[in-house]
C-alpha cells in the first residue's frame, strides 16, 4: 500500500472508488434512459418542451460523467485542469452560440432572393 | 551544471541569481496526466466544430431522407448502452489496477473491449443500413454532417480499441509497472471522454433529429 501512495501524487484526479463508479453508472443509465422515453413515448405535449427536458438531461449527465468517471474537481493538477476545463467550455459557448447565430441570420437576411440576382454583376 | 559556472563566477558571499539555473526534479511521467487531459480539451474542440457544422447544416435535406426516416431510436439506445457499459467496465479494470491485480484487470480491459467492439458494429451496420437506403455522406448537407460527426467519434473509438488490445498486450508482457498504469489512466481518461462526446451525439443528433 505504501508503493501505491507513493504514486498518489501522480495518480492526481484518477483516484475513484468503487462507489463513485458505481452512483456515476446507475445516474448515467436513469439521464440516458428518460430522455429516451421522453422521445419515444411523448408523454409531453410539447415538442419544444421535450427538447428542453433532454437537453437539460444531456447537461446534466455531462456534469455527472465529469465528477464520477473523469473524477474531476478543483484540486487535481493544482486546478489546471479544472482551468483548462473551464477555458474550453468558454470557447465551445462562444464557438457554438456564435456560428448558430451567424447562420442564423445569414440565411434569414439571404432568404428573399431577388430574382435579377443572377443578372447582378 | 551551469548554475555551479554562474556561482563561480560572481562572488561567493553573494550568490546572485537573477534567474533559477537549477534544473527541477521531472519525475518520469509526472506531468503526462495534464498534458493528456489539455490534449483532450482540443480534441473536445474538434467535436465542438462538427457539432456546430451539424447544427447548421442539420436541416438542409436537400429533398432528400430526414432523421425521422433514417434514425432508429430502439437501436441507437442499444448502441449508447453498449458504451455506457464500457464505461463502468472500464472503472473497474481501473478499481483493480489500484489494487495490483493484474489478471482481473485484463478481464475487465477485456469486456470493455468486447462492449466497445459492440459498439463499434452496431455504429457500422447503421451506416451500412443508411447507405443502402441511399442516405450517403453526399446525399445533403445534413447527412454530410451527420457521417463526419458521428463518424470522428466512431473513429475516436476504433483508435481507443487499438489502444486498449496493445496496452491489454504490454500489461500481459510487463505487468503492471508505472509506465502502463499511467498509460492506462490516460486510456480511461479517453474512453470515459468519449462516452461523454456520445451524450451530446445522441441527444443533439438523434433525439433532437426525431423531435424537428
Amino acid at each position: 500500500m505504501s508503493a501505491h501512495e507513493d504514486h498518489s501524487l501522480e495518480e492526481g484526479h484518477m483516484e475513484g472508488s468503487l462507489r463513485d463508479y458505481v452512483i456515476g453508472f446507475v445516474l448515467s443509465v436513469i439521464l440516458t434512459a428518460v430522455p429516451f422515453w421522453l422521445v419515444m413515448a411523448r408523454p409531453l405535449a410539447s415538442d419544444g418542451l421535450t427538447a428542453l427536458a433532454i437537453v437539460g438531461f444531456a447537461a446534466v449527465q455531462i456534469v455527472v460523467h465529469m465528477i464520477f468517471f473523469l473524477h474531476m474537481n478543483g484540486k487535481s493538477e493544482g486546478g489546471w485542469t479544472m482551468m483548462a476545463l473551464i477555458f474550453t467550455v468558454i470557447i465551445v459557448a462562444i464557438m457554438l452560440t456564435g456560428s448558430l447565430w451567424v447562420m442564423y441570420h445569414l440565411n434569414h437576411n439571404m432568404m428573399p432572393m431577388p430574382h435579377d440576382m443572377s443578372q447582378m454583376p | 551544471m551551469s548554475a555551479t559556472i554562474l556561482k563561480g563566477s560572481v562572488d561567493a558571499d553573494e550568490p546572485v541569481s537573477f534567474y533559477d539555473l537549477d534544473e527541477h526534479e521531472h519525475p518520469e511521467g509526472h506531468s503526462t496526466m495534464l498534458g493528456f487531459w489539455i490534449y483532450l480539451m482540443s480534441d473536445c474542440l474538434i467535436f465542438a466544430i462538427l457539432f456546430a457544422c451539424y447544427a447548421v447544416l442539420g436541416g438542409n435535406l436537400a429533398a432528400g431522407p430526414g432523421p425521422k426516416d433514417l434514425f432508429d431510436l430502439p437501436l441507437v439506445a442499444l448502441n449508447t448502452a453498449m458504451l455506457l457499459f464500457s464505461s463502468i467496465t472500464y472503472g473497474f479494470a481501473m478499481l483493480m489496477m489500484q489494487r495490483g491485480r493484474m489478471v482481473h484487470t485484463q478481464f475487465w480491459l477485456g469486456v470493455t473491449g468486447l462492449f466497445g467492439a459492440a459498439f463499434l458494429a452496431i455504429e457500422l451496420y447503421e451506416f451500412q443500413h443508411l447507405i443502402h437506403l441511399g442516405a450517403v455522406p453526399q446525399r445533403s448537407a445534413f447527412l454530410s454532417a451527420f457521417f463526419t460527426l458521428v463518424g470522428t467519434h466512431g473513429l475516436h473509438v476504433t483508435f481507443g480499441l487499438v489502444w486498449l488490445v496493445t496496452l491489454m498486450i504490454q500489461i500481459g508482457r510487463t505487468g503492471l509497472i508505472q509506465a502502463n498504469r499511467r498509460r492506462l489512466m490516460c486510456l480511461s481518461l479517453f474512453w470515459h471522454f468519449l462516452d461523454v462526446i456520445w451524450i451530446g451525439v445522441f441527444t443533439f443528433v438523434y433525439l433532437m433529429g426525431m423531435l424537428r
